[in-house]
């Protein structure tokens, strides 16, 4: 029996009837073809998150952002306006990496006036106009104008820097991240600028490390052990029922409840959480800002208790907001069928106090613990997955919004595989 | 004994300060990897009642301009957070069933 309220349809799933109720084929996760269309027709075509604005703050502030999906780098940069733009991250004269330092395939970030290849010394302004060109008279009918860099469509919402690879978007960022996204628009991330930023590879295709943070049905069971014995057995035969669920275009979220650690008896409670009042909902105590009055798009529903809330972002953009007042954000950066770089980034208001600091850390030991949980057993799925023993899989009401991701995925492959029978046919 | 790296009010702790004094969440990571159950137990017992004190103590002074031997104090406390969790929860040092995943922190907060 369900215990807390679902849609009139009888369950979240049939709320959205296009999602279907049937098995569903994770073919899309083992095979390098449909990767290979999903570079072209997700990601060189999304609006993907690169950062956020504190990652600039100055005219000149810089940082290389590198997306192996679509076989570039791009430059993100504040110029000398304070505008922030995107480059592609490559020399005009014979496609040196522009802007990188000792190590050609790793990110970096610093200020600079303008950008200087290494290689033969062209200069760039930061807006993108060639400037300088070692010897130009040895070239031929040559015109600087001529050889700016490449710009990349950049654009911010809510301090979120987003890149789009496309020549001609087909929506502005705005509508794109759509209605139920932008109504988060309001909270206060300007205020969460201290930042903990883990990274790893993971050697599973990126959907099943987002389905595997977009569903909390395994929650119970693959992290009983991180529960003091009194509430792990009890808790895995309770289960996970999500409180709201919304799916608004690509995109969707989930709201739950959990933490509320202040309020839990010792017994259910590990020594370290009381010690550091802190724990997985993170720290107890909330910043000290105004927490009171947050736009209506976070806990949409106005669900008690709060737990928190995961948007997912298509295609690989993960924001999730907290009661206690910070977030976190995810990203799963494609490399090949099979593997992926997932970041993951915690963000709170910056601690006065050392009492803080260590309710920080407490949350950011605690998000790694699960998540080397979580990321372990995707290679597990994925080696078993790529056996091809089985090819269809029951998702149950909470599995939701897996199901959502691998339709739309399915969906902007199937709109890419059309257009590129109409180009050919033409 | 040799140069105390610790605030006098709490060189009881000295033995554990050459371990686990460590500024980086990756240096206490691995330091965890290599450590045994009962050293890490021990550091633990030692630790744990004196947590409360030592962010008092380190809470007398700036936030943002700890004198070295308090920042020191501090790191003590996150490993002992870091240590928390193979004592309290896995019984071992590493996750269970976590193999070689691995999740680097490359941005962290100071101090
Ligand atoms: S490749 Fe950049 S100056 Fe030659
Ligand atoms: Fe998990």
């Amino acid at each position: 029996m369900a215990k807390f309220p679902k849609p009139p349809e009888g369950s979240w799933t049939a709320h959205y009837p296009e999602l279907g109720t049937e098995p569903v084929s994770y073919e899309d996760s083992i095979s390098p073809e449909f990767f290979e269309l999903e570079r072209e027709a997700v990601f060189k075509r999304s609006w993907l998150n690169v950062g956020r604005v504190e990652q600039l703050p100055r005219n000149g502030s810089y940082f290389t952002k590198e997306l192996a999906v679509a076989k570039t780098s791009v430059v993100v940069v504040r110029d000398m306006e304070g505008k922030i733009r995107a480059h592609h991250n490559i020399c005009r004269h014979r496609g040196n990496k522009l802007v990188w330092q000792d190590f050609p395939r790793e990110e970096t970030q610093g200020n600079c006036r303008q950008f200087q290849c290494k290689y033969h010394g062209w200069k760039y302004e930061l807006a993108g106009d060639l400037t300088f060109v070692q010897q130009e008279e040895e070239f031929f009918d040559f015109d600087k104008a001529d050889y700016g860099l490449i710009p990349v469509r950049c654009d911010v919402w809510a301090g979120f820097v987003f890149v789009n690879l496309a020549d001609e978007p087909s929506q502005s960022l705005h509508d794109f991240l759509g209605p139920m996204v932008t109504a988060m628009e309001g909270y206060p991330f300007d205020q969460m600028t201290e930042r903990y930023f883990y990274r790893g590879t993971i050697g599973s295709n990126w959907k099943l490390f987002m389905d595997g943070f977009q569903e909390f049905y395994h929650a119970p069971v693959l992290h009983v052990r991180q529960l003091p014995a009194t509430i792990g057995p009890p808790s895995m035969a309770m289960g996970f029922e999500g409180l709201h669920y919304e799916i608004n275009g690509p995109h969707r979220l989930v709201t739950t409840y959990g933490g509320q650690g202040w309020r839990m008896p010792d017994e259910l409670l590990k020594p370290m959480e009381i010690a550091s009042r802190s724990g997985l909902f993170g720290p107890w105590d909330q910043p000290d800002i105004d927490l009171n009055h947050f736009p209506d798009g976070v806990n949409p529903a106005n669900v008690a208790p709060w737990g928190l809330d995961a948007f997912n972002v298509f295609p690989n953009f993960v924001i999730l907001i907290w009661e206690r007042g910070w977030y976190l954000t995810y990203h799963y950066w494609p490399t090949a069928a099979n593997t992926h770089v997932f970041e993951g980034t915690l963000y709170f208001v910056p601690p006065k106090s050392a009492r803080e600091r260590v309710a920080h850390e407490m949350a950011a030991v605690t998000f790694k613990e699960y998540a080397l949980q979580d990321s372990n057993t995707l290679e597990a799925t994925q080696s078993m997955l790529e056996s091809r023993v089985v090819s269809a899989f029951p998702l149950n009401d909470q599995e939701i919004l897996c199901r959502h991701l691998h339709k739309v995925v399915g969906e902007w492959v199937a709109a890419y595989e059309r257009e590129q029978l109409e180009e050919a046919s033409k | 004994m040799s140069i105390a790296l610790l605030p006098a009010q709490f060189s009881d702790l000295e033995p554990f300060a050459s371990t686990w004094c460590l500024a980086s969440e990756g240096e206490r990571y691995q330091q965890r990897l290599a450590s045994t159950m009962q050293q890490m137990q021990g550091f633990y017992d030692a630790m744990m009642p004196r947590m409360d004190e030592a962010i008092t103590y380190c809470d007398t002074f700036a936030y943002d301009d700890l004198p070295d031997d308090v920042a020191r104090l501090l790191h003590l406390v996150y490993s002992l957070v870091m240590v928390s969790f193979p004592i309290e929860a896995w019984k071992q040092p590493n996750i269970p069933d976590s193999g070689a995943a691995y999740l680097d922190l490359l941005v962290e907060p100071g101090p």
